[in-house]
């Protein structure tokens, strides 16, 4: 069935608006790749079969994830005139207690995490009371209204909802006029913390998650119901590709792929440079370790990146997208599949789209496992089919990219902005965050902090909000050393800068870089030069081999790092650490290789003392590194622990029976032996243990 | 052994030729035959007409492809940054040494492979392991021995 008219458009939100805020119980279960590794799979079988077993009348659905991803699985019940109330951490016992409350009417108190009075509908910039479902919905042109419910003004929602920027005033604290509407139906939830009221979700403010643990990811009518195609419908009819142009560059929206070039120029360029055929790419080869905001908005709300695409396309003159994700997420893959078959049959995709004339197809490209191919150029060789190597920039892809035509290539945190953007106006969103990185980020915090998921805050937060705030402060009281901010690429921020408002410049100023967005908080029981190597073991494995500087100056650096880490460091090596890094960074050919130095160049900025720690003592002060000894120090160490034998031999003999009183030397070395089992994972520094080791393997040789 | 052209046919009549398609018939090669043989290769080569060496050269370059046959279940421990300071770094030699993988990481039965990726995407239950398609999080080096053992003996379809 296709949709040709903002009737049709109409229609299917409100087939949306029946299963988002049905007239019977809803129960939702988060079904992202988390929450199935949490168990939601079992937590969903339980619930079909028990609502069956007591005969409840029950509409079932999955969603994607809300991003509090430390307490899945998460369900969701919502029950004709009363709030969204949210079940956190369900077992398979709890569903059944949950499905049974239901059937009797009262509610299960146990595991009640938040209570959601209102779905903000962003794209309209209404607000939606739960407890009046349908009824409820006003938009924010429709007088306030006190009172029961009205149905009719769903049909006025999505036409009037989509309007332009500059004349809309509604700044990001904007609320819709559901604030005045009266309460009485939830009071008896009050000893439930609201969802504002939660430290996770309190000072986030979500556009990219917008739709994300709210609708189901399979139903487009959901996403329509949402706010959903209607900014792609106003493109086509009522605006030309320059003021769409116009409108992103009004916003300030930079790239959210990490390196931050503002958006809107690079579809100028795209849109300037000459020729019929051009492509637009979403860069979904989220290949930093640690961030995973692409794959929650891939498997929680797909239409939103195709209908981001698909207005780009309109805005650059494509008529041709890929969206290259990662093989490594299945799951995101399989709604992507199905969104984009969904848009097809609407005819939201494909030819003559919304009957304008316009055609746009998007095909997926699965990446093989490769982290360059994240990088602009290795990615578009490899959905060419060769081998993933960047090439020297210029040409850039916006000149000539994907078979050798002008394309535009976005990340999908990007493209999810765009239709907020332009379906509220540049102005709206240029008013959210800081004065050269406008709008919101979204971060996976994680690592050694309690309230680990996914968060979009608005530009400008700082650090300690994100970690204490939002975070809920480091695991296991442990206390806070450091935060590892953009992957592979970016640095480590220390405690004495907790305090920095999180931008592009700010980040950058610090040594790290905003990167894709993971965050992971790290304790005292880091050890920094080891992270250092952990990276740098991973850049020297994916660097794609092709330019000297990156695929011999990681290699390198990763070596100097391991034997830092392994008590064979020897001084010189910091300076010589940043010396290479230095050449690594400016002569490397790709962002890859320039990049690469970072978590290298910020520990030893921040985290000097322990580099000379593992050089000078020979020791890591986190305990984490493994000493490693070199053949002569075991020779050493041997002929130490032979001379020390002798020596107590001879004490024997010379004192017979006189045994309580130990030589000062056996006294030192058990007392070393001792500090060397309590610290089991780190014997850095223990030679007696190393000594011991050395003599047993001489032991088996001689029995061999 | 045996090479079955048939396998191979289908997967190429299910994709355009053109080099486009090469690194999803690969995918899907690596897919059936749990690794890419050489006649495949070659196959591939002519059949989408582009140079061996260059099907080869991606066939070696991309880590979601191997030259020697993986194990019937593919392990996949998460080595990210937020599984990596959970201590991601132990299951992995844990598994390994336990189950007796060679270099490669496959088990002397062929029954698994175990491999490191970096990052599946659930940082926020780290430590993570993934086996074949399915992911466990809060995982520790025993917890992940008894999540294997479960697939023990078991087809794709079972698992």
């Amino acid at each position: 069935m296709k949709i040709r008219s903002l009737e049709d458009l109409i229609a299917a939100k409100n087939r949306g608006l029946a299963t988002l805020y049905p007239q019977r119980t809803k129960i939702m279960v988060g079904m992202a790749s988390c929450g199935i590794a949490s168990g939601s799979r079992v937590v969903m079988k339980t619930l079909r079969d028990e609502t069956q077993k007591i005969g409840l009348d029950a509409y079932i659905s999955p969603i994607g994830c809300i991003g509090s991803c430390y307490k899945e699985p998460l369900v969701d019940i919502i029950q004709p005139g009363k709030p969204r109330l949210t079940y956190a951490n369900v077992t398979p016992d709890m569903a059944v207690g949950i499905a049974e409350s239901l059937a009797s009417g009262r509610i299960l108190t146990e595991g009640l995490f938040t209570r959601i009075e209102e779905d903000e509908n962003l794209v309209e910039g209404t607000r939606v009371r739960i407890a009046r479902g349908v009824a409820g919905l006003r938009t924010a042109s429709d007088p306030p209204v006190v009172g029961g419910g009205d149905g009719p003004s769903i049909d006025r929602g999505g036409a009037s909802a989509v309007r332009s920027g500059p004349n809309d005033v509604g700044g990001p604290s904007s609320r819709g006029v559901g604030d005045s509407l009266p309460r009485d139906a939830t009071s008896e939830y009050t000893q439930v913390p609201a969802f504002d009221d939660v430290p996770f979700f309190k000072q986030q403010k979500r556009i990219v998650l917008r739709n994300c643990g709210i609708i189901n990811p399979d139903s487009i009518d959901e996403y329509v119901a949402r706010g959903g195609y209607f900014t792609l419908h106003k493109v086509l009819k009522e605006l030309s590709p320059q003021q769409v142009i116009d409108e992103v560059k009004a916003s300030g929206l930079r790239g959210r792929g990490g390196a931050g070039f503002p958006t809107g120029v690079k579809w100028q360029l795209t849109r300037n440079s000459p020729g019929n055929v051009k492509y637009i790419i979403c860069n979904a080869d989220e290949g930093d370790p640690g961030a995973y905001m692409d794959r929650s908005v891939l498997e929680g709300d797909p239409h939103s990146v195709l209908e981001g695409m698909t207005i780009g396309a309109f805005a650059v003159g494509a008529h041709e997208g890929y969206i290259y994700v990662r093989a490594e997420y299945p799951l995101a893959i399989e709604k992507l599949q199905k969104a984009i078959k969904q848009a097809e049959e609407y005819g939201l995709l494909g030819d003559d789209i919304l009957g304008s004339g316009f055609s746009f197809v998007v095909k997926l490209s699965k990446g093989a496992g490769a982290f360059v191919c994240g990088e602009e150029t290795a990615l578009m060789a490899s959905i060419e089919g060769r081998v993933g190597e960047p090439r020297p920039r210029p040409p850039f892809p916006a000149q000539s990219g994907l078979w050798g035509k002008p394309t535009n290539i976005n990340n999908v945190e990007t493209w999810a902005n765009v239709p907020v953007i332009i379906a509220r106006g540049g102005n709206w969103y240029s008013q959210i965050g800081t004065e050269k990185s406008k709008g919101t980020k979204v971060f996976s915090l994680v690592g050694k902090v309690n309230n680990s998921g996914l968060i979009e805050v608005p530009m400008g937060i700082s650090l300690r909000d994100i970690v204490y705030s939002i975070g809920g402060g480091v695991t296991e009281g442990g206390k806070f050393k450091a935060i590892q901010t953009g992957g592979p690429s970016g640095g480590f921020i220390p405690e004495s800068l907790i305090d920095l408002p999180v931008d592009y410049e700010r980040l950058a100023a610090a040594g790290a870089i905003m990167g894709s967005g993971g965050m992971v908080v790290m304790d005292e029981k880091v050890c920094m030069v080891d992270m250092a190597r952990f990276f740098l073991t991973f850049t020297a494995a994916e660097s794609c081999g092709k330019c000297a500087p990156c695929r011999i100056g990681t290699y390198v650096m990763n070596e100097t790092l391991a034997r830092i880490c392994e008590g064979q460091g020897k001084e010189g090596d910091i300076e010589f650490l940043q010396e290479l890094a230095e050449t690594v960074k400016t002569l490397s050919l790709c962002g890859l290789g320039q990049t690469a130095p970072n978590p290298v160049l910020t520990t030893i900025r921040y985290f000097r003392h322990e580099y000379e720690a593992h050089i000078r003592d020979k020791k890591c002060p986190a305990k984490v590194c493994k000493r490693k000894f070199t053949l002569e120090e075991i020779a050493r160490l041997k002929e130490e622990a032979a001379r020390k034998k002798a020596a107590k031999k001879d004490e024997g003999k010379s004192a017979p029976g006189f045994a309580a009183e130990k030589s000062d030397s056996a006294k030192k070395g058990e007392e070393k032996t001792e500090r060397g089992s309590a610290a089991k994972k780190a014997p850095a520094g223990d030679e007696s243990t190393a000594a011991k080791k050395a003599e047993k393997k001489d032991a088996r040789k001689d029995k061999d | 052994m045996h090479f079955d052209f048939e396998k191979l046919e289908r997967i190429l009549s299910e994709h355009k030729p053109g080099s486009g398609s090469l690194i999803a018939i690969l995918e899907d090669v690596q897919d059936q035959f749990r690794f890419l043989p050489e006649e495949a290769l070659v196959l591939i080569s002519s059949k989408i007409g582009i140079p061996a060496s260059q099907v080869y050269g991606v066939a070696t370059f991309y880590n979601a492809f191997s030259l020697i046959p993986k194990g019937r279940h593919v392990v996949s421990v998460c080595l990210g940054t937020a599984c990596h300071v959970r201590g991601a770094g132990d299951i992995l030699a844990h598994v390994r040494r336990q189950m007796n993988s060679d270099s490669a990481g496959t088990t002397p039965d062929f029954e698994f492979t175990i491999e490191d990726v970096r990052c599946l995407g659930c940082c926020s239950i780290a430590p993570v392991l993934k086996v074949d398609d399915e992911v466990y999080g809060h995982t520790n080096p025993d917890k992940a021995l008894g999540i294997l053992d479960g697939y023990r003996g078991k087809t794709d379809s079972e698992a």
